[in-house]
């Protein structure tokens, strides 16, 4: 069961999303989150819905790996657009009990909302799909790279996360091991309340650790032997370049950002 | 030419409140260029403490080790140690630094600072050396452990080393895996001429050296040829190791009162000398 773990949710294909420079998409990706708060009238979310649609076409992967992705903070957004719906007091009254109230006005609201997180959410998990994880560790190490300046270990913080990706599987399948040889062992691990089972998950944890620091200890010595010294003087196999669809990436991110402020001054508020 | 000479190597855990444990009792060994040395030893022996010793892991506190001429002790050639006796361990999941396979190959070379079309050529060939360049783009963690520790290999081949030392490779190996990884460095002992050094405690793995080295209590016991350590099979008893099977059974044979020669190593040889045997009709 634990081996069903995906690490990161890359998504291999070869469309031009995926052959973006993983920098280049992580700030685009940066901008999108910011560019879904920018819209305030029904028409400017339906241009971001439409950006996000033309994304999920160029980046060839099915649509519902993006509503799979979306499926898990459902609840988050029933949440939010509930609590909205109540807080918003404009246009006709609907329904009213109590000190509850719902107008035309909050209903719009929610909706409005819950579109926005969604939009937000399938936007950034467009991310994670066509970049692998190496790759994101990667752009993250040179985007941070000016912040060396203040002595910021930033070679160091993307190592750790590389190790960190190579490890979890690794991890996963020792962690199945412990837990079948403590349940050959007659370790009760699925019963009791939560405390009880909590108190059982420690004969799991405590090998896992002792295990997980000898392996890090070995690791650092095949590492030296590997002549590794930190971030200074090193190379790297694959160079990172921008391409002419990266610019045109830029470009449309601008054309849209241009057309949504446009919008927000043109167009009366619908909200 | 000696690449490694260690001469008189001493070495010693202290201990604040304790005495000293000494695990390397002054050694002196030499490792011919382009040769292939088994070295021997039961757990606890000192083995993997001396392997550790030439490519400066650990500093003697005795003693001095020489690489291509380098004191390993002399901190500015530390890296030119490293980069010149490359170590395979005995673990292949934690050796791995990348979870992308060529970028685990790449990580060696980007470290001393290799240009990027260095890199890309260089990982080319060792992955082409350990037979598995089909596999750059695989996750290792989906690989078989003789795969892995092949990798392990292409990622110290790719320093382009001139010794390759392996402490214990095949020890967490299935039998399919041993043979791919012991194939894979015969290969490039023979066809690179690579200075192989193979610590190990499965005899059969030594037999195909060109020389053998026993070590026991932190002292070199025997040094010879595989014929001239495996036929002194009792002394080699008395060092808590074992023989190979055919040589094994040569010497209960001889010890029944039959004629066997005593430098049999392999099943073959072993076969024929009891086939001659047996036509010449010979009993005890």
């Amino acid at each position: 069961m634990l081996k069903d773990i995906t690490i990161g949710q890359f998504f291999p294909a070869k469309s031009v999303l995926h052959r973006m420079d993983p920098r280049m998409k992580l700030l685009l990706t940066l901008g999108f989150i910011c560019m879904v708060f920018v819209p305030k009238t029904w028409a400017g979310l339906a241009l971001i819905v439409v950006f996000l649609a033309m994304c999920v076409a160029f980046s060839g992967l099915p649509a519902r790996l993006i509503f799979k992705s979306i499926k898990p903070i459902l609840p988050l957004i029933l949440f939010t657009s509930v609590i909205n719906m109540f807080y918003t007091g404009s246009g006709t009254l609907l329904w009213s009990w109590k000190f509850l109230h719902i107008y035309t006005g909050g209903l719009s609201n929610a909706a409005f909302i819950a579109l926005r997180i969604l939009c937000l959410i399938a936007g950034s998990s467009l991310l994670t799909y066509t970049t692998p994880p190496t790759a994101l560790t990667d752009a993250l190490e040179r985007l941070l790279s000016p912040l060396k300046v203040f002595h910021f270990k930033v070679h160091e913080l993307a190592m750790m996360m590389t190790i960190a990706l190579r490890f979890i599987p690794t991890l996963v399948e020792e962690t199945d091991k412990i837990m079948s040889a403590q349940k050959a062992r007659g370790a009760d691990l699925e019963s009791g309340g939560l405390l009880r089972r909590v108190k059982a998950m420690l004969p799991i944890l405590i090998p896992l650790f002792v295990s997980a620091f000898r392996r890090a200890y070995e690791l650092a010595t095949a590492m030296e032997c590997r002549c590794y010294h930190g971030g200074d003087g090193r190379t790297r196999m694959k160079e990172l370049h921008l391409h002419c669809r990266d610019f045109l990436a830029v470009g449309v991110c601008l054309v849209y950002l241009t057309a949504l402020i446009v919008l927000n001054i043109f167009l009366p508020h619908a909200i | 030419m000696e690449i490694i000479k260690a001469n008189a190597v001493k070495f010693e855990y202290a201990y604040p409140d304790e005495a000293p444990r000494v695990v390397l009792h002054g050694v002196d060994l030499g490792i011919e260029k382009g040769s292939f040395v088994a070295l021997l030893g039961h757990n606890g022996s000192g083995k993997s403490t001396l392997a550790k010793h030439f490519n400066a892991i650990l500093l003697p506190t005795g003693g001095t080790v020489l690489v291509d001429g380098m004191d390993t002790a002399d901190e500015a050639h530390l890296y030119d140690v490293r980069r010149t006796v490359g170590m395979v361990l005995q673990n292949p999941d934690n050796q791995m630094v990348s979870s992308i396979v060529e970028e685990d190959v790449a990580f060696g070379p980007e470290n001393l600072g290799v240009p990027p079309q260095e890199i890309c050529r260089r990982v080319e060939d060792a992955l082409r050396a350990v037979d598995m360049y089909a596999y750059r783009d695989s996750a290792p963690h989906k690989l078989s452990g003789g795969q892995k520790q092949r990798i392990a290999i292409a990622g110290i081949l790719a320093m382009q080393p001139e010794v390759l030392v392996l402490d214990e490779p095949t020890a967490m190996l299935d039998p399919v895996g041993r043979r791919e990884v012991l194939e894979t460095v015969h290969r490039l002992n023979r066809e690179r001429g690579m200075t192989v050094i193979l610590i190990t405690h499965y005899m059969e793995e030594a037999v195909g050296a060109d020389r053998v080295v026993v070590i026991d209590d932190g002292s070199v016991r025997m040094d010879g040829t595989p014929r001239e350590i495996f036929s002194q099979v009792e002394e080699l008893r008395a060092l808590q190791l074992d023989v190979p099977q055919p040589t094994a059974l040569a010497f209960a044979l001889r010890k029944a009162g039959y004629p066997l020669p005593r430098d049999i190593l392999t099943e073959a040889e072993c076969a024929d000398a009891i086939a001659a045997l047996l036509q010449k009709g010979v009993s005890a």
